[in-house]
């Protein structure tokens, strides 16, 4: 293998992939990040570092769904993410080696690559009863974690569950389940949650972190504002209907058919916070909405707890609509052009590690959720 | 005599451990242990039954949407509603996708590195591999040229050091048997795969918004408004197009990829065709239907018991004789450790009884598992793919007997190799081809009712909880991918009351039971050569025959002590 540099731009050229193409997919990155067109350049030249970054991928107590979901990625793809962009050298559910052999895989990251690695977690931490609730090759989650999760250079909590511990750690959490930032305090953590995590947002995190050697720009829940930051309401291709007062009162009748707001059928949307109505799932194929079901806030803090019942209809929403008052709009609308605004600026998105105020936007968002416990 | 231990049996979905004694080349006994706990019944108590799938289906994110259709089956029974053919019809196309999926998924992604070595492939002549692809299909992307790239690519991940999710593999095992040119072509189809899985899924975001866990059910129907008419509609003529197109994708590539490799990898390990042979027991609760649920004899999966591989006789299923043991697992039953009970009954306490971690082994003599051991009329039962292969062929079913007839001709086998690893294997692709055959059937009868103006989707009659008993039960179940899937469901006052489900995976990784008998895997790995009892392949190459989903395995009601108050069910 003569000249080969081993980078992701060279191993392009080698499966016949055009520098145009490559440079379009620095495009659209950037695009996602909500970074001005000149930083495909940097994130190209990222890219075509020669030793990749190496990569953990944690699950406890998790049902793989977030896997799943990375395993979905198209832009870019999952096999060039995890063969080409980073050396992806313990996870679970897909990797070669088993028993020891993985187990060996994963001491050797903490001690060989300390200060260095990424982590990904899936699942949330059991924390009762000395952690017998889930363990690893005879050790427990939380022990697991803790070494792991403190040895790196970056955690990233992938899921509602490893979040602030999802569904798992719903009334009455039978297992003391935890998320990672509270299982494991003090550590530096990105959270994209979503029951599962959008695969776009994570891996436009990815290419954030080999790009600038850091996370993008955060809210004050440690989610990246580019795709937390604005209310789902507000993105919603059904809201022009929910302005003019036309609902779906039935599931499947006219309304529905027609693709009205579902917002009298239970839909959280005007509460929730994520990108989800832009990106899209699957290749941006569809949405929860779009299909024609409410959404249920998946990517709001302990949204099992706080946003079901599902198919109840929002209390404090009602009377919006066509008789909408000028001020519940405009406060909606301020709260999200603020977001969009800090997202655009660049020197905010790399300089910034934290939004300095918590925005009306992830205000409405957050209510304190009752303990679990 | 010594005891070697996989913890963690990687390549699944959740956590498994596996502890077997060998006694120089060959597995003398085996334990199998779910470790991880989460308790989801237990937090389904008090809910909104209409909602009960939406965190039913987060029991497993491999095996998505199965438990969702399981739940809304069983709150359906229970509440006494009947869906429109149209949500039938999408319920079917959904389950089908999924099955078809998850099977690709299984055999390149979690499977196929326990028979090829992929630094192997790179002393393969790509001229050769691609004389190979060409004997065996007819899939275009066969040139030499191709698979020189493919190897390249190899290499470079090699050359680079950093062999990412490969670094920590088995290569060099004298286990594996494959040519290089055979490793080559099934690397490059293990790329492939990961596209075409992407791509085939998305049959589900149409139909579900998304995939992983799709949100489009309803108690009564779907959500998935149809309409040839209305170009919102979730369904209409447009959509109709792009999943015939994303069909047609999976369909070519079952029957060019995934079944001609599956049958030339086979061919290597002839010898895998009489190891991991397991029970001989196999149960199918039946599945995918035009008619009623009510209805088994409509089913296109039948439904059925075959016993000690007797393919001459099929049992009738009694869902009243399915009971689960705690006997060797970490929960406790208040009348005595060593009874069954129905699923129904379900009241079990975990009880952590194992070793402190971090531990070395488990104290197999006594309980070792999350897991329960689920017993039909006593008798541990394998499920999935080959059960529901074994009922069809045993009840005469002319497309299964044929393919199943048809393939082991090819390979010049007995009827009696199914019992065993490669069986399973075998099973399921050829449950894959079937499956991809049947979606278009149903997409074509989702057009043609929308065709003649049919656009009901749901049946509103008892979507008003004031509208139910003020007590009822159910049982709802699904042949999902890994096998035969029951949710039981109790409600009172428009709450859950009672949650039980007992899912494919608790069927086959269980441990022993009251009267010691082992569970599926455990019978399986018994007599499994070991070349290197340091590095166990063979064993990984039985346990994922069976594709394990431990998330879906455990389950439980009741923690901490909390009173519980179970009560019977019908079902």
């Amino acid at each position: 293998m003569s000249g080969f540099d081993g980078s992701i731009l060279e191993t392009c050229r080698m499966r016949g992939v055009s520098r145009r193409r490559f440079m379009q997919f620095c495009a659209a990155m950037s695009t996602t990040l909500a970074l001005p067109s000149i930083y495909a350049q940097v994130i190209a030249s990222a890219l075509s570092q020669k030793r990749k970054p190496v990569l953990v991928w944690l699950e406890f107590q998790d049902c793989a769904g977030n896997t799943e979901s990375m395993l979905r990625s198209t832009h870019p793809s999952v096999e060039d993410i995890v063969l080409e962009a980073f050396s992806w050298e313990y996870h679970e559910t897909i990797m070669a080696g088993y028993g020891k052999a993985a187990e060996a895989a994963l001491s050797r990251v903490v001690r060989e690559e300390k200060g260095k690695y990424l982590v990904v977690v899936e699942g949330a931490i059991p924390t009762a009863d000395d952690g017998v609730y889930c363990t690893i090759g005879g050790r427990a989650a939380l022990d697991i974690a803790r070494e792991v999760c403190t040895n790196a250079a970056g955690n990233i909590a992938v899921g509602a569950c490893a979040w602030d511990g999802g569904l798992v750690r719903s009334k009455p959490n039978p297992t003391g389940a935890l998320g990672l930032q509270e299982a494991v305090p003090g550590l530096n953590v990105v959270n994209l949650p979503g029951c599962p995590h959008n695969p776009s947002n994570t891996a436009a995190v990815l290419v954030h972190y080999l790009t600038f050697g850091e996370m993008p720009a955060l809210d004050p829940l440690n989610r990246p504002l580019f795709a937390y930051g604005q209310i789902i309401h507000d993105q919603c291709e059904r809201r022009a209907h929910y302005d003019a007062g036309r609902y779906v009162q039935e599931w499947g009748d006219e309304g529905h058919r027609k693709g009205w707001c579902l917002y009298k059928m239970g839909c959280k949307g005007p509460e929730a916070n994520f990108n989800c109505p832009t990106v899209r799932w699957n290749n941006a194929t569809s949405w929860p909405v779009k299909a024609g079901h409410g959404c249920i806030a998946c990517a709001s803090p302990r949204f099992w707890d706080t946003k079901s019942p599902f198919y109840e209809r929002l209390p404090h929403a009602t009377g919006f609509g066509v008789d909408v008052t000028a001020s519940e709009i405009g406060w909606t609308f301020v709260g999200g052009i603020a977001a969009a605004t800090v997202a655009h600026g660049i020197g905010h998105a790399i300089r910034q590690r934290r939004y300095p105020e918590a925005s009306p936007a992830a205000a409405q968002e957050t209510s304190a959720p009752p303990e679990g416990k | 005599m010594a005891r070697i231990v996989i913890d963690p049996v990687t390549r699944i979905e959740g956590h498994l451990r596996i502890e077997a004694e060998v006694d120089g080349h060959q597995v003398t006994d085996a334990w199998s242990s779910g470790t991880m706990f989460r308790g989801i019944e237990l937090i389904l108590r008090g809910r909104d039954p209409r909602e009960a799938w939406i965190w039913a289906q987060r029991i497993c994110g491999v095996c998505t949407t199965v438990h969702a259709l399981a739940s809304v089956r069983a709150v359906e029974n229970a509440v006494g509603v009947e869906i429109p053919d149209n949500a039938r019809l999408v319920r079917n196309i959904i389950a089908s996708t999924q099955n078809v999926q998850d099977h690709i998924i299984h055999f390149y992604h979690l499977h196929a590195l326990d028979w090829v070595d992929i630094t192997d492939a790179l002393k393969a002549d790509p001229a050769k591999t691609s004389q190979l692809a060409q004997s065996i299909s007819d899939w275009p992307k066969s040139s030499t040229v191709y698979f020189k790239a493919v190897q390249d690519r190899v290499k470079a991940l090699v050359a680079s050091g950093q062999l990412s999710l490969f670094s920590s593999g088995d290569w060099g095992n004298p286990a594996y048997r494959l040519p290089p040119e055979m490793d080559l072509l099934a690397v490059a189809h293990y790329i492939e795969a990961l596209d075409l899985q992407r791509e085939f899924i998305r049959i589900q975001a149409v139909l579900g918004g998304k995939n992983p866990h799709p949100q489009t059910y309803l108690v009564g129907g779907m959500a998935t408004a149809i309409d040839g008419n209305e170009p919102e509609a979730t369904i209409n003529p447009e959509r109709i197009t792009l999943l015939n197109q994303l069909m047609k994708n999976g369909q070519t590539f079952v029957q060019q990829v995934y079944l001609p490799d599956v049958l030339a990898i086979a061919g290597f390990y002839p010898d895998w065709f009489t190891h991991g042979e397991g029970l001989g027991n196999f149960m199918a609760y039946g599945d995918y239907t035009m008619g009623s649920l009510k209805d088994p004899a409509g089913f296109f999966f039948p439904r059925g018991i075959v016993l000690g591989r007797d393919l001459s006789q099929v049992r009738p299923f009694e869902p009243k004789n399915v009971t689960e043991y705690v006997t060797r697992s970490w929960y406790e039953y208040p009348e005595g450790n060593q009874i069954g009970k129905h699923p129904s009954q379900g009241d079990t306490s975990p009880k952590y009884s194992g070793p402190k971690p971090p531990y070395e082994f488990l104290k197999t003599d006594e309980k070792y598992s999350w897991l329960k051991s689920p017993r039909y009329d006593n008798k541990p039962m394998e499920v999935g793919p080959l059960a529901r292969a074994l009922v069809a062929y045993a009840s005469g079913d002319e497309q299964v007997k044929q393919l199943v007839d048809r393939t082991l001709g090819k390979l010049n086998l007995p009827t009696s190799a199914l019992f065993s690893t490669m069986g399973r294997i075998a099973a399921r692709v050829l449950e894959a081809e079937i499956m991809v055959g049947r979606l278009s059937g149903w997409v074509a009868q989702l057009d043609d009712n929308m065709s003649h103006g049919d656009v009901r989707i749901h049946n509103g009659d008892k979507w008003n909880p004031d509208s139910w008993p003020k007590s009822c039960q159910g049982f709802g179940f699904h042949e999902a991918p890994r096998g035969s899937l029951g949710h039981w469901v109790e409600i009172e006052n428009k709450k859950i009351v009672n949650y039980q489900v007992v899912a494919p995976s608790t069927w086959n990784a269980g441990p022993r039971d009251g009267q010691g008998q082992r569970g599926p895997y455990e019978a399986a790995l018994l007599g499994t050569p070991i070349a290197d009892p340091d590095r166990p392949l063979e064993i990984m190459r039985t346990v994922h025959s069976f594709d394990p989903c431990l998330a879906c395995a455990v389950h439980v009601v009741r923690a901490n002590g909390r009173p519980y108050q179970g009560t019977k069910l019908g079902g």
